[in-house]
């Protein structure tokens, strides 16, 4: 575990900043990070695209009045640091302002029991080959597997003008899966992920399971029908069906929408959003999940958020900035990509708290409707609430009952009338690892929820 | 930069490699993002990242950092040689065959792209943002305006092609205005895109935001039905992208392409051709070679309603028994090459935009699509998107139609494709695409 020193020296910080403030402005901020990974791939049974890597620099950025200035480079000597410094202070024309002194208040990284890196690259393709066993032996029409293993490492360090010295060592790894079948002339593709803020321990037991159930959905899809068409019921699964509380919900409530008017949630804290049943959260120090960190990349500790309390919208997700200028907490929000970025309001782990209901009986109290186990993805216009997902398995309900799957579906609707129509949640619930992009940066996070059934949305098929 | 690749190339072969390539990047940035008449943010940033390729036999392996010293350079040889060891013997693998010499090319940069000052980029950003809140009076706001540009050098030594060495500027503005609405917000995007700043309309940009915006007030869902469907050159230009990925030759070997398999096969109406063109000078993914160093070309993709066709680099080209057609491409040095299209070209057809929704007479015109990378099957080509619009009623653009999906399959959609709008778009949407508006014989549309 790497300590914050060795990224960037406390002394070297203070200089940085006090030349990030040479023109003036209110704060500065020096951010350092190494990162470095390796992924490899399973394809047509053979381990290729093998690569590794291993980037460092720093980005400093000073507030003055409204504005950001912002300037990053590669490498972290000090003649880099403060050549950052000298160009994000370049269009400023004000009076030299102090920084205080640095007082270092890190909290410890999150625990890795097996540092990847220290595990030999045939380890891993060794696991890839298990999964490309694994999804094959679910039979003979499984034609294709394509598997990924990504290992990441983020070593981070920061300063401010406030005083605060902070850092966080990051380690996050993931495999991910896409089984294809073909029967005839249909082809279908099923796929499944397995991620944490974790090291090469959470694939101890039985990560085979997951190219197991990419074949599995894969091979179910081969006897789907179109999906229907219209406004019906639909229960959405567990885990990844978290995504569309993350789209739907969760990018309304970051501040910095808020703020611009552009969500659909400004000026509703406190109204009834969703109905009793309801709770969610955002919550970056739940231990070992994707969307977790020590610290966010403003060094503020990551923390448990509730957003809805029974139906009322309570809290928005803030970063520093956005907290400043409504007088709020900061929530440990502030996330970037990279040192290349700026951070802003992000998601960090979000998802519905478990519920009351079965899932046997959210479903079984469908006449007719859509069962959506699981979302390609999604995307949200957080001003105007208009939402759409791609669901990748799909089931029709009728009488009550999962009938038949369907395939090609896409969810319409709008988040307002969407989230106020959840009639049942239920008491199952699990996590899963998603990638969200915000503003051009990709950030990792966790979505979760237990079985949700919204009264009335927009089912996109293809069936008349 | 070229001697720092040819240094890189030699680490990679004494480290053990029986071939390499260096590819090296060198960037400036900037970002401006403006808000309520304040400048927000102003970022500047300079990268520089090599990344090698190591071939052991027929296996491949990859390396990329940032740190460029003598020990840097041996770390990341060293690196994509452990990798190369790991990888599987592939018969195919092998730096690219030596390519004839790369065409000569100019204007790939502008000269206004280094002269504006940070405040002259700040202030174009900012009449952006003036030029939506005049358009309109319900215009309440504008959720951001921003201006980037970025000049990059690349450099790429092989084993087999030296000297690949070339320089591009581009630049591109567009804001998000928001329209009071009955009660909500509508969103409109204005976009536009150059090779430095002067060539920017930051009042086109701001008005055609206003316009997307406050057409959108008072939208509702569409009727179920399958209907004709007019394509928006932003549109179509998604599209064509999704289709260029299809035409990836490394898709199409894998089996994980609805144009598998098709090559000479009729799959669209003769009135859809598609071409990609990595020398059109106003193309910004145009360059003299691709990302491995061989020429790029102009190659007929769909013609004559025939798929004529696929897109290769070196590696597909060997297995698939054809020539590379110089269609390697990478995001940046952190990745190794792979296929894709360099600038995608929807020949413009005769039908002025009146035209085409006079042909339609009863559809929906789409202005927009969201959820691409979710909707859409990329192996079998079927897709369901969500879409907003206006509906065509009589031949002429009706009410704003919102929350609706388009679904289809992509194939099928080109044989559908009734007429072609005479007036192309250049659109930075699914790479770099030219595209006109399209007419589709018919489309499911989803709503209420």
């Amino acid at each position: 575990m790497s300590r914050p020193q060795e990224l960037l020296d406390p002394t070297l910080a203070a200089g940085v900043l006090a030349r990030a403030l040479a023109h003036g402005g209110e704060f500065a901020e020096v951010f350092a990070e190494r990162r470095s990974g390796q992924t490899l791939a399973i394809d047509e049974s053979r381990i290729e695209s093998v690569q590794g890597g291993s980037e460092a620099g720093a980005g400093v950025r000073v507030l003055s009045g409204g504005t950001t200035y912002f300037a990053h480079v590669d490498g972290l000597a000090p003649a880099d640091l403060e050549r950052a410094a000298d160009e994000a202070a370049a269009a400023l024309r004000a009076e030299r302002a102090e920084p205080r002194p640095l007082r270092a208040e890190a909290p410890p990284p999150l625990p890795i029991e097996q540092p990847p890196d220290e595990v030999p690259a045939a380890r891993k393709a060794e696991l890839l080959r298990e999964l490309d066993r694994r999804a094959r032996d679910a039979g003979g029409e499984i034609t294709q597997l394509m598997a990924s293993y990504a290992e990441a490492r983020r070593e981070v360090a920061l300063a401010n003008s406030d005083g605060l010295y902070s850092g966080d060592d990051r380690t996050r790894v993931r495999i991910g899966v896409q089984a294809v079948a073909r029967r005839d002339g249909r082809v279908e593709t099923g796929a499944e992920t397995l991620g944490g803020h974790r090291g090469f321990e959470l694939f101890d037991d039985d990560p085979g399971a997951i190219a197991a159930g990419a074949a599995g959905k894969a091979l179910t899809l081969l006897d789907a029908g179109p999906a229907p068409t219209g406004s019906m019921p639909v229960v959405v699964g567990g885990g990844f069906g978290g995504v569309l509380f993350h789209e739907m919900t969760g990018h309304g409530l970051e501040a910095d929408h808020v703020q611009k008017g552009a969500s659909v949630y400004a000026g509703k804290l406190g109204e009834a959003v969703a109905q009793p049943l309801l709770t969610a959260y955002d919550d970056g120090c739940l231990p070992g999940e994707w969307g977790s960190d020590a610290i966010d990349d403003e060094g503020a500790p990551t923390q448990k958020t509730r957003v809805i309390e029974d139906g009322r919208l309570i809290g928005f997700l803030h970063d520093r900035r956005s907290a400043a200028r409504e007088g709020a907490a900061q929530t440990g929000n502030g996330r970037r990509e990279s040192f290349r970025h700026l951070p802003i309001p992000r998601m960090t782990n979000t998802y519905i708290a478990p519920g009351e209901g079965a899932p046997e009986e959210i479903i079984g109290e469908v006449e007719r409707g859509f069962y959506a186990v699981s979302f390609g993805g999604g995307q949200v216009d957080p001003a105007t609430g208009d939402f759409v997902f791609g669901v990748n398995e799909g089931y029709l309900i009728e009488g009550g009952e999962v009938t038949r799957p369907c395939r090609g579906a896409t969810l319409v609707g709008n988040c307002l009338q969407a989230l106020a129509a959840i009639d049942a949640v239920g008491e199952d619930f699990w996590m899963k690892t998603g990638i969200c992009g915000k503003a051009g940066q990709k950030v990792p996070v966790g979505t979760g929820q237990g079985h949700v059934r919204i009264a009335a949305l927009t089912v996109g098929g293809t069936a008349a | 930069m070229g001697e720092l690749a040819a240094e890189a190339l030699e680490r990679a072969l004494a480290a053990g490699a029986g071939e390499a390539e260096a590819y090296l990047s060198e960037a400036e940035n900037r970002e401006v993002r403006v808000h309520g008449g304040e400048v927000e943010s102003l970022a500047a940033a300079t990268q520089r990242g090599l990344g090698l390729r190591a071939w052991i036999g027929g296996r491949v392996g990859y390396g990329f950092g940032t740190d460029l010293s003598a020990a840097g350079l041996a770390a990341i040889a060293a690196r994509a040689v452990e990798a190369a060891r790991v990888a599987d013997e592939d018969e195919f693998a092998g730096p690219p065959a030596v390519g004839g010499e790369p065409p000569a090319l100019a204007g790939l940069s502008d000269p206004s792209h280094s002269t504006w000052s940070p405040a002259q980029v700040a202030d174009l950003a900012l009449a952006v943002e003036r030029a939506a809140l005049d358009a309109d009076e319900r215009i309440v706001g504008v959720e951001q305006a921003v201006y980037a540009d970025s000049g990059e050098r690349v450099a790429i030594a092989s084993s087999a092609v030296r000297g690949g060495e070339y320089e591009t500027t581009s630049c591109y503005a567009y804001l998000t205005a928001l329209a009071g609405g009955e009660g909500g917000r509508e969103t409109g995007l204005g976009f536009d895109l150059a090779r430095g700043p002067a060539g920017l309309d930051p009042v086109g940009i701001g008005r055609e935001g206003a316009v997307r915006a406050t057409e959108m007030i008072g939208s509702r869902k569409p009727p179920s039905r399958s209907c004709p469907v007019v394509l928006a050159p932003t549109v179509a230009a998604s599209f064509a992208g999704l289709l260029g990925r299809a035409l990836g030759a490394d898709a199409v070997q894998r089996g994980r392409s609805p144009l598998a398999e098709r090559l000479g096969d009729e799959i669209a109406a003769p009135a859809f051709v598609l071409h990609d063109d990595g020398l059109d000078p106003a193309g910004f993914a145009t360059a003299p070679v691709d990302a491995e160093g061989t020429p790029r070309r102009r190659t007929a993709l769909i013609e004559g309603g025939r798929l004529c066709s696929y897109l290769h680099d070196s590696y597909t080209a060997r297995r698939g028994g054809a020539a590379s057609t110089g269609n390697a491409g990478r995001s940046g040095y952190r990745a190794p090459p792979s296929v894709s299209a360099s600038n995608l070209i929807v020949s413009p057809g005769e039908a002025s935009a009146a035209e085409l929704l006079r042909a339609a007479d009863e559809g929906v015109y789409v202005n927009d699509v969201a959820g691409l990378h979710s909707g859409v099957n990329p192996v079998t080509g079927v897709f369901s998107v969500g879409a907003s619009g206006r509906a065509i009623r009589g031949g002429e653009k009706a009410e704003p139609l919102r929350e609706f999906t388009i679904a289809g399959e992509l194939v099928a959609m080109l044989g559908a494709v009734r007429a072609v709008g005479g007036e192309a778009r250049w659109v930075p949407f699914g790479g770099s695409v030219s595209a006109p508006p399209l007419l589709i014989g018919e489309l499911s549309v989803s709503g209420a």
